[in-house]
């Protein structure tokens, strides 16, 4: 059953303009999202995942960055002509974002109830004895006391700031929540506690997520559906056991032939190898076909169509038809 | 708090002796002997012998300083060798009108630097932000005694808009206080440009504002208490600049102040008032910089948490 999408991108691209050229950030993104879904964005640093968040909140820097092509729909709203706003009145309510990094995220000079209160205030008509009630409710809802409500953020560690940040960005009880690496600055042992608690309100509250992530254990743990992106386009995309079982992209599988294996530790990591190309200066036809163990003559030539294996799950790979990819079997893994 | 306002308000006293005495050091080498220039050219050396006498200006230079700093822990600053009043006398009257002074100048520099700043900053790369930075590149350029002196012939000889001379009304602070204050204005216009600028490239901007918040209450609400730490410690610093410009400034404007006073008084070698002017300065400029920590304080809570 399909319903109206809450977040729909068609083709987005997005340059970073620069004295020292063209950053060519995202090149022709396509994502969906239904309400109620989790859907992982995976892959390196410098890939565009960060700048396809922004892109949906259209906070990208401007300068230098420029939406040269594309659509963003929020909940059948047309992002690219809303007026500012009609951005603002959607930022934090239709759609709100946690950020990557809570030690930068949250302003040193104002109380982090103050801070979380402005959500309520900006979106909704209400008291400020009444819009701070609510703030000790969400508070208390991440795992922080209500009465610390009244300290800055230096007086919190990175794990609290970062439930900050996220009661922040769920105030406004959005119907899509862009999450970018919300784990990624902290602890380990933090983490899972972060991802637990964003899971639990997630479903409590049935807000669609996009999950930005270079963790490939994350995205097992909360995507329903994964897009793989690579050099600012999306590169593989399915549901979760589409892209776990039934990988068809070199570069996917690259990402998971690169986890550590837990149950042989002595087994020597498999990184891809090369880097990931300059976003200035990208490769010719397939952009991964200077790194892939799979490279043949075409790739280096031609941009690789979209191959469907079934209605959910395509890649862009030049080792695969119509035909050969139901089969897989093309990459064999360890 | 208190205890840290006391601590340094303590640290002053050995900072005020420093003072008096590097001062005292400077006029006993410098050129021309008080008795002599107050006596004048015609004077026999007789006349000027008993008078070195009276001062006590034949004692030792160390000696003599003792002598002051012991009369200052008293509370007694001396008598001025020209008027014979007491310096306490002749510096209180005059403190008012410097103060008027100062404080016009540094009202006139903050209420325009701050929004030149927050506007060039936040429309940068546009004609605003040139044409302000141009205005405050002027600021800092142009000398305060040329300024006043435009000023005076335009608005007070031309235009009749302002006296040209005396402290009788509010209206006799406005040309020197805009004369020494501009200069002011352009520095703090700057600093807070460019602070601003580093502001709202942080990331708690981009959070403010994927919050929903309108980008004016964004600047106004988020970026501006975060960008005033700089604007705060240059306008401090200004201040004591402020006060060495009303040297200038009550001369052109013939304002009688400190600044003036003190000027009279080098000339006069009148060392007592000279050391008294002195000592108001540091006082002054030590309380500023005394009021401008404690404002941080205000401003940035985690700077407050160092001062328990």
């Amino acid at each position: 059953m399909e319903n109206k999408p809450i977040l729909e991108i068609k083709n987005l691209v997005v340059e970073y303009r620069t004295d020292d050229g063209i950053v060519q950030a995202l090149n022709g993104l396509d994502l969906s999202i239904q309400p109620g879904e989790t859907h992982g964005l995976v892959g390196e640093t410098g890939a565009g995942k960060t700048t396809a968040g922004l892109g949906i909140l259209k906070l990208i820097p401007d300068p230098p960055g420029v939406v040269v092509d594309g659509e963003i729909y929020l909940d059948g709203k047309n992002v690219m002509v809303a007026s500012d706003k009609e951005m603002e009145s959607m930022r934090g309510y239709d759609v709100s974002m946690i950020f990557q990094d809570p030690m930068t995220s949250l302003n040193p000079v104002m109380t982090v109830e103050d801070q979380i209160a402005e959500v309520y205030e900006l979106h909704e008509d209400i008291s400020q004895a009444d819009s701070l009630k609510k703030t000790h409710e969400i508070l208390e809802l991440v795992g922080i006391p209500a009465e610390r409500g009244n300290e800055y953020p230096h007086q919190f560690s990175g794990g609290m700031k970062q439930r900050v940040v996220i009661a922040m960005a769920l105030a406004g009880n959005p119907k899509l929540l862009i999450a970018d690496e919300p784990t990624t600055a902290l602890d380990v042992t933090i983490q899972a506690q972060v991802l637990g608690m964003m899971k639990d309100l997630k479903d409590k509250y049935n807000t669609a997520m996009l999950m930005i992530t270079h963790d490939l254990g994350i995205v097992a743990e909360v995507c329903d559906k994964v897009s793989v992106i690579y050099a600012g386009r999306i590169v593989e995309q399915g549901n979760l056991v589409d892209i776990f079982d039934n990988t068809r992209h070199p570069y996917t599988e690259g990402l998971f032939n690169s986890l550590p294996n837990l149950a042989d530790r002595t087994q020597k990591l498999k990184p891809i190898k090369g880097l990931m190309p300059d976003p200035s200066n990208l490769p010719t036809g397939c952009p991964f076909h200077p790194r892939c163990d799979y490279v043949m003559e075409i790739c280096s030539k031609v941009k690789p169509p979209r191959v469907y294996r079934d209605g959910a799950h395509y890649v862009e790979c030049h080792l695969y038809n119509e035909e050969n990819i139901k089969k897989g079997g093309v990459i064999e893994r360890d | 708090m208190w205890k840290y306002i006391l601590k340094r308000l303590l640290y002053l006293i050995p900072v005020l002796f420093g003072v008096t005495l590097l001062v005292f050091l400077i006029m006993s080498v410098a050129p021309g002997d008080p008795a002599k220039v107050i006596l004048g050219e015609q004077a026999t050396p007789e006349a000027i012998e008993q008078l070195r006498v009276e001062l006590g200006l034949d004692d030792p230079v160390l000696v003599q300083y003792m002598r002051y700093a012991t009369g200052l822990l008293k509370g007694d600053m001396g008598m001025s060798y020209k008027s014979k009043d007491p310096v306490a006398v002749e510096i209180v009257a005059r403190i008012p009108t410097t103060l008027k002074l100062t404080l016009s100048a540094t009202l006139i520099a903050v209420l325009v630097a701050i929004p030149l700043g927050i506007f060039a900053a936040v429309k940068q790369n546009t004609l605003f932000d040139g044409l302000s930075m141009f205005i405050a590149l002027l600021g800092i350029s142009i000398p305060i005694f040329w300024l006043g002196l435009m000023l005076l012939v335009l608005f007070s000889q031309r235009l009749g808009w302002f006296p040209s001379s005396g402290a009788a009304s509010w209206k006799s602070f406005i040309l020197p206080g805009v004369a020494l204050g501009f200069h002011s204005m352009a520095s703090i216009a700057r600093i807070t440009r460019s602070s601003m600028l580093e502001v709202i490239r942080q990331d708690y901007i981009r959070t403010a504002r994927s919050k929903g918040m309108p980008y004016r209450d964004v600047i106004t609400k988020h970026a501006l208490p975060n960008a005033l730490i700089p604007t705060i410690t240059v306008t401090g610093l200004q201040i004591g600049a402020l006060m060495a410009g009303s040297v200038l400034t009550e001369t052109v404007f013939s304002l009688p102040g400190i600044g003036r006073l003190i000027i009279n008084s080098i000339q006069g070698r009148d060392i007592p008032v000279v050391l008294g002017c002195i000592l108001v300065f540091t006082i002054g400029f030590s309380v500023v910089n005394l009021l401008v920590d404690l404002l941080y304080a205000y401003v940035d809570p985690r700077i407050k948490a160092q001062y328990t």
